[in-house]
């Protein structure tokens, strides 16, 4: 049972990630109608790219950061029977979180910062954007600490016995975004605060770009494991079996953390500043991260086959049949795995070390990641709010039929949309454009693709809406119901694992040591080699 | 540590699927030559036009060939365009273009081929391809590089190996 303190902190967090991700619905909504150049009074390429980095920086960095912040807080307390460890740090990383989005907003709002959300040097936003974010993940990093002290002390105080599996997931996760964030805020305190409030002139792109791909790839875990946190805690319960295997979920969880953090190489395939050899050692890696994927899979679709055939279902694929698909986790897990299955294969061809040059920058690279982070990842989050919710508030949902509802839509608005992306992509389209001006027959092919993603945006948005309705009248309207303690989904029996699937330390370690053969050349290189740096151009 | 029998053969698939795509882009790789344009040279970005090589009349594609035979393209990319914005190439034989950038991120990409490269500012990229077939292709920015982005393109002619005559001199093609 979790205090009211927690609850309060908990959805604090939550309302501020949700509160975001409506909002940025509404962005992108905007952008398939203005990219499709239907309606002429819309057309603006300077309102376009400012919606564009206000959409990507309140998906990938606000609603995802409020949200893991949020639910680790709950999982935490609930999870180790424990109140939060030091409530006014915790508050005091929420509001330097919230003040840094506030900070960042202003710019962006105002189209100061139309640089996207990998900040794209030399092109220049006002500084008051790069403080703004800059803060916003050093809130995070109180989150972090929390995370750590708790799962520290919890252990020394149950010696010999395991961490519960969603503590374990979460405190896996703070050791990851600590490893994760260092490379872009070694970008912003070194090269684009200096640089964007006027200390230095110039800044060195190449440089930068690395800094920046060390974050890119593993900030995609991050976002990852609270979803695979509720594929493994959550979708077995509710589903009506148990998790398969317990050990090798912490092992899924520890293969990401240790392969997921060296690889961003490949988001660089077609730079020139990087040599091949880092590239094919980062491929070999990015391939190897996909085992903990593959593991999951396999866990979660198995506990799931249980689950079905417990209920009945017969033959090689009845047991699909038998599961009960009107329970939101459940529905939720299962179009959660289609999704991964459709982007999970466009991401292999991302990842192909020569193969990327098809697709580099062009519609299918949205298309992919829409599928695999809007897709596979938030409809775990909006699974997962539903879930939490009615413990945070003392309320029952407001309605599942409606829940129901939401979730089918965002999975029919999502295919809808990404489906012609990554045809377009196959025809060339480049992704970052607000209108199509080239003069080439080309361009004809491009048209019908871009009236089906409007129709998607449309679902989406109308999605995205009804999921905040519905939990604001679960916390406002709602009617009260006991709060029961889910000790099955929060800190389940394990029985004792090995040692080293328990504690981090030796992975620590492991992760530095690759960390330094990955990255330590390719960094260092910009410091013994002649370089020229540009100088600042403006956003 | 206890694993499952099913759990263990469904590793096994795993790493063999892991293993056979990196085995296939391995192969590719080092025994075919295929990789990213991977080119790690740095050049001033703000003197390109004072430079020996992305000076205004060296641009375009070159008149001399290379020694191994194939045709070389220079290119200068920058807001918002490559320049020179049109040319000319022959079908079926391998181009090698090097690109430099005068202000900011660039990204040059041919829909359909695999020329696709960034073009960072302080670096020369440089990627080597064939285009099979004739016709005209546009060469288009797929990077951010500001408001008049969506209108950065330029024009590749590719021709007949026949039809193809080199220039007598760089950046004045037609």
């Amino acid at each position: 049972m979790i205090d009211a303190a927690t609850k309060k902190l908990s959805l604090f967090n939550a309302w501020v990630a949700f509160g975001a991700f409506a909002l940025a619905c509404v962005f992108g909504m905007y952008q398939v109608l203005e990219r499709s150049g239907l309606v002429s009074f819309i057309q603006s390429p300077a309102v376009y790219f400012a919606s564009v980095s206000t959409h990507g920086v309140l998906m990938g960095f606000v609603l995802t950061t409020f949200f893991i912040m949020g639910f680790g807080y709950y999982t935490a307390s609930a999870s180790l029977k424990e109140p939060i460890w030091n409530m006014p740090l915790a508050w005091a990383g929420f509001g330097i979180s919230l003040g840094g989005t506030v900070l960042a907003a202003i710019p962006l709002l105002l189209g100061k910062a139309s640089v996207l959300y990998t900040f794209y040097p030399p092109v220049q936003a006002n500084a008051l954007f790069y403080i703004g974010a800059t803060l916003l993940v050093v809130g995070s990093w109180f989150w972090c600490a929390i995370m750590i002290v708790m799962t520290v002390r919890w252990k020394k105080a149950h010696p010999g016995e395991s961490v519960p599996l969603p503590m374990f997931a979460t405190a896996t996760n703070a050791i990851l975004w600590l490893w994760t964030s260092a490379g872009v805020a070694l970008e912003a305190v070194f090269l684009l605060l200096p640089w964007s409030l006027g200390l230095v002139e110039t800044i060195d792109v190449g440089l930068a770009r690395t800094l920046f791909a060390w974050t890119l790839h593993p900030i995609v875990y991050f976002w990852l494991i609270p979803a695979y946190t509720a594929l493994y805690c959550y979708v077995p319960q509710a589903a009506g079996s148990k998790l398969f295997s317990d050990e090798l979920a912490r092992l899924a969880f520890l293969l990401i953390l240790v392969f997921g953090l060296p690889i961003g190489f490949h988001h660089l395939y077609m730079d020139p500043e990087q040599a091949a050899g880092w590239k094919f050692l980062h491929m070999v890696g990015t391939f190897a991260v996909a085992v903990p994927t593959l593991l999951t899979g396999f866990t979660v679709i198995a506990s799931l086959e249980m689950a079905g055939r417990k209920a009945g279902g017969k033959g090689l694929f009845g047991w699909i049949g038998a599961l009960p698909w009107k329970n939101p986790m459940v529905l939720a897990a299962i179009l959660s795995l289609l999704m991964l299955l459709l982007g999970g294969f466009g991401g292999i061809v991302n990842a192909s070390y020569a193969m990327n040059a098809m697709v580099h920058n062009t519609a299918w690279v949205p298309g992919h990641f829409h599928l695999i982070f809007a897709g596979t990842t938030i409809i775990m989050y909006l699974a997962l709010g539903y879930a939490i919710w009615p413990k945070l508030c003392g309320k029952a949902l407001f309605s599942k039929e409606l829940a129901l509802v939401q979730l089918w839509s965002w999975f029919i608005g999502m295919v809808i949309m990404t489906t012609p992306w990554h045809v377009l992509g196959l025809l060339g389209q480049p992704r970052r454009i607000s209108s199509v001006h080239y003069n080439s027959v080309l361009t004809l092919a491009w048209d019908p693709y871009e009236l089906a993603m409007i129709l998607g945006g449309l679902v989406l948005l109308a999605s995205a809406c009804l999921y905040v309705y519905i939990l604001y009248k679960t916390q406002v309207e709602g009617v009260a119901a006991e709060a029961t303690d889910d000790r099955a989904v929060d800190a389940p029996d394990t029985a004792a694992v090995p040692p080293w699937l328990n504690s981090f330390t030796v992975w620590n370690y492991l992760i530095l040591a690759l960390m330094v053969l990955s990255y330590g050349i390719p960094i260092a290189q910009f410091f013994f080699m002649k370089t020229y740096d540009p100088t600042a151009w403006g956003y | 540590m206890h694993i499952d029998i099913l759990e263990r053969k469904w590793l096994y698939v795993a790493l063999g699927m892991v293993a056979l795509f990196v085995a296939a882009i391995f192969f590719t790789a080092v025994v075919r030559g295929i990789h990213p344009p991977s080119h790690v040279e740095t050049i001033d970005s703000a003197s390109l036009h004072l430079s020996e090589e992305f000076a205004e009349d060296k641009l375009g594609v070159q008149p001399e060939l290379l020694a191994d035979g194939s045709v070389q393209v220079r290119l200068v990319a920058g807001r918002y365009g490559f320049y020179p914005r049109e040319f000319e190439i022959p079908a079926q034989k391998t181009i090698r273009f090097r690109l430099a950038s005068m202000d900011v991120l660039h990204g040059v990409h041919i829909p359909m081929t695999n020329m696709s490269t960034m073009v960072v500012p302080g670096f020369v990229s440089e990627i080597t391809t064939v285009f099979p077939k004739p016709g005209e292709y546009p060469l288009l920015c797929n990077e951010y590089c500001g408001l008049g982005h969506d209108h950065m393109w330029s024009k590749m002619t590719v021709v007949a190996q026949e039809n193809w005559h080199a220039p007598t001199t760089g950046g004045k093609q037609p």
